[in-house]
């Protein structure tokens, strides 16, 4: 069986800055598969060389079947793509921009609006659809922006960030919402995000991507089963004493960002000998959770940071991407 | 040509719903033509019999198209910087196609424009003594849309946001205007600025549009045709390349 997405070694360079550092893996058919990572990591960068956007420097990829530098309007004609910002012409209604994009894919017209009055029904807006999109509320932006991503049947469908920007709301509707598309349709759907717990929920498997290189895939459960046991996060006005202090113990304890973070197995009875041994030591403890491992806990212990630090640290680096882009 | 279709009746939407662009651009030339033609006409003296209300007509035709053209191309910065351009980059189709239908489009809604100016034009005195010459006017104002629509788009391509337009717009777009005979004759003009002139392809944009409206130009409308057709095809060609180039 081929797959629906073969990457072979994929790089990507701006000047010195190698954005997408020689990645290989599979995205088999029907798949939910997540790429997951801090802004500037790569996501956006690789979604871009799979949508023929941009040419790899090294490397190949085949999206269904595809060659993308061999025959990019092929795959062009086999994707569907909603990019991290908005790509709608807020002077035209829902209606005409589904058109535009009907027309602009060549599907004939007694195809085309039967079809368009479907895919508006199925993201609720209907109702709107002649309304200018000038008037429309980031939510219903993305919902329509997919309803156009799937208008030519595509057999993969990118999602740069859809729920970006979006009110939590607003977020779990649209992600409830892409899980049932990806059932009825059959489609593959390949997202980037760095919503973890959104990525959790919906990916039938997830890439971990920092400084353009996958750092480990799987499906999120053993993702997470790797961690072993529970996470304990510790706040303390002195982090490092703590570490110091519950690594000579014997505990797994790691630092992440202001806190501590130890895994540990069957942590509500376990708790209390690490209590113990803090108190013995008379460190000052402001809060201490228990919490089955996230995926967030999966970043921490593959990259030595949270997500949020690397967000923090990254707009330098992303200003500098961001010039390079340009050159 | 169904994706010229597509992006040319994406551009008429927008431009039958700008209603405030369509006004604003074309108050301009309808100003100049009142203030300028009738504050003129008493003390302005041509040689040969006509008033400068006429002369002047011809000129501010092709000012209305040059402008709303150049702006139609320009825009797709617009479209670059609200994202709307990825929507059709991605797409099956090629750069040449989308060119073509911007091109088009920006043509059709400059033409649109200058038409309205005509219009208004025979209500101050515009006669319509001969409905094929009439024609050849038409002709010129197409062949003035298309290529300064090219050549907006090909400078769009080179630019990153807008800072850049009303720069454009006062450097090099008035200074075509202004130098392409639509005011003056060009044989009163001192011999510096009548070179400038002949140099500048909207002269015969604007005679070629003369001869149409009123049946004599001051250079040979044939000649005008030639040029014009010329200027038309490398501005095109350019806006090909550029836009080809185009990188988001």
């Amino acid at each position: 069986m081929t797959s629906a997405i073969h990457i072979e070694h994929l790089t990507r360079r701006f000047g010195d800055l190698v954005a997408v550092d020689d990645i290989s893996f599979d995205i088999g058919h029907g798949e939910i598969f997540g790429l997951l990572g801090p802004n500037g990591a790569g996501k956006t960068t690789t979604l871009s060389m799979l949508a023929t956007m941009l040419e790899p420097s090294a490397g190949s990829a085949t999206v269904n079947g595809i060659d993308i530098t061999g025959d990019p309007a092929g795959v062009r004609r086999s994707i569907g793509i909603v990019f991290q910002d908005q790509s709608l012409d807020e002077e035209l209604t829902s209606w005409e921009n589904m058109d535009f994009h009907g027309r602009l894919y060549r599907i004939p017209a007694d195809v085309r609006n039967p079809r368009i009055d479907e895919l508006l029904r199925l993201v609720e807006l209907i109702d709107r659809k002649d309304d200018l999109v000038k008037t429309f509320s980031g939510g219903m932006r993305r919902r329509l922006e997919i309803a156009r991503g799937l208008l030519h049947h595509p057999a993969v469908l990118f999602l740069d960030e859809p729920t970006l920007g979006l009110d939590p709301q607003t977020r779990n509707h649209l992600w409830s919402y892409i899980a049932t598309l990806a059932n009825e349709k059959g489609i593959t759907i390949v997202i980037t995000t760095h919503y973890m717990e959104e990525a959790d929920r919906l990916c039938n498997r997830i890439a971990i991507i920092d400084h353009g290189r996958i750092i480990a895939m799987d499906t999120p459960a053993r993702l997470k089963e790797r961690i072993g046991g529970d996470v304990v996060t510790i706040t303390a006005p002195d982090p490092d004493r703590v570490i110091s202090i519950l690594s000579g113990a014997g505990f797994n304890a790691d630092r992440g960002g202001e806190q501590v973070t130890v895994s540990l197995e069957n942590a509500e009875q376990q708790i209390s000998g690490l209590i113990v041994r803090l108190s013995e030591n008379k460190v000052a403890v402001t809060a201490i959770a228990i919490h089955k491992p996230t995926l967030e806990d999966v970043f921490l212990s593959f990259t030595g940071q949270t997500i949020r630090d690397v967000e923090a640290d990254g707009k330098e680096s992303r200003r500098i991407h961001h010039r390079a882009m340009r050159h | 040509m169904d994706i010229v279709y597509t992006i040319w009746l994406r551009t008429m939407k927008r431009f039958i719903r700008s209603k405030s662009r369509i006004v604003g651009s074309i108050s301009m030339p309808i100003f100049l033509l009142l203030f300028l033609g009738f504050g003129l006409n008493a003390v302005v003296t041509l040689p040969g019999s006509e008033n400068y209300i006429a002369f002047l007509m011809p000129g501010m035709v092709a000012m209305s198209v040059l402008f709303s053209s150049v702006f139609s191309g320009i825009t797709i910065i617009w479209d670059k910087q609200f994202g709307f351009l990825k929507e059709t980059l991605v797409a099956p189709v090629t750069r040449l196609e989308i060119m073509i239908g911007q091109t088009v489009g920006g043509a059709t809604t400059a033409f649109i424009q200058g038409i309205i100016i005509l219009v208004l034009s025979l209500f101050i005195g515009l006669v319509v003594d001969n409905p094929f010459r009439f024609l050849v006017a038409f002709l010129f104002m197409a062949l003035i849309g298309i290529s300064f629509t090219a050549f907006g788009i090909a400078i769009a391509s080179r630019m990153e946001d807008m800072h850049g337009f009303q720069l454009i717009m006062n450097f090099l777009i008035f200074p075509v205007f202004a130098l392409s005979g639509a005011f003056f004759p060009i044989t009163s003009l001192p011999p510096i600025m009548a070179t400038a002139t002949m140099l500048d392809p909207l002269t015969y944009g604007v005679e070629g549009i003369r001869y149409g409206l009123t049946g004599s130009s001051q250079i040979d409308p044939f000649i005008c045709l030639v040029v014009l057709c010329g200027f038309t095809i490398a501005t095109t060609a350019i806006g090909a390349y550029l836009f080809r180039k185009i990188r988001i």
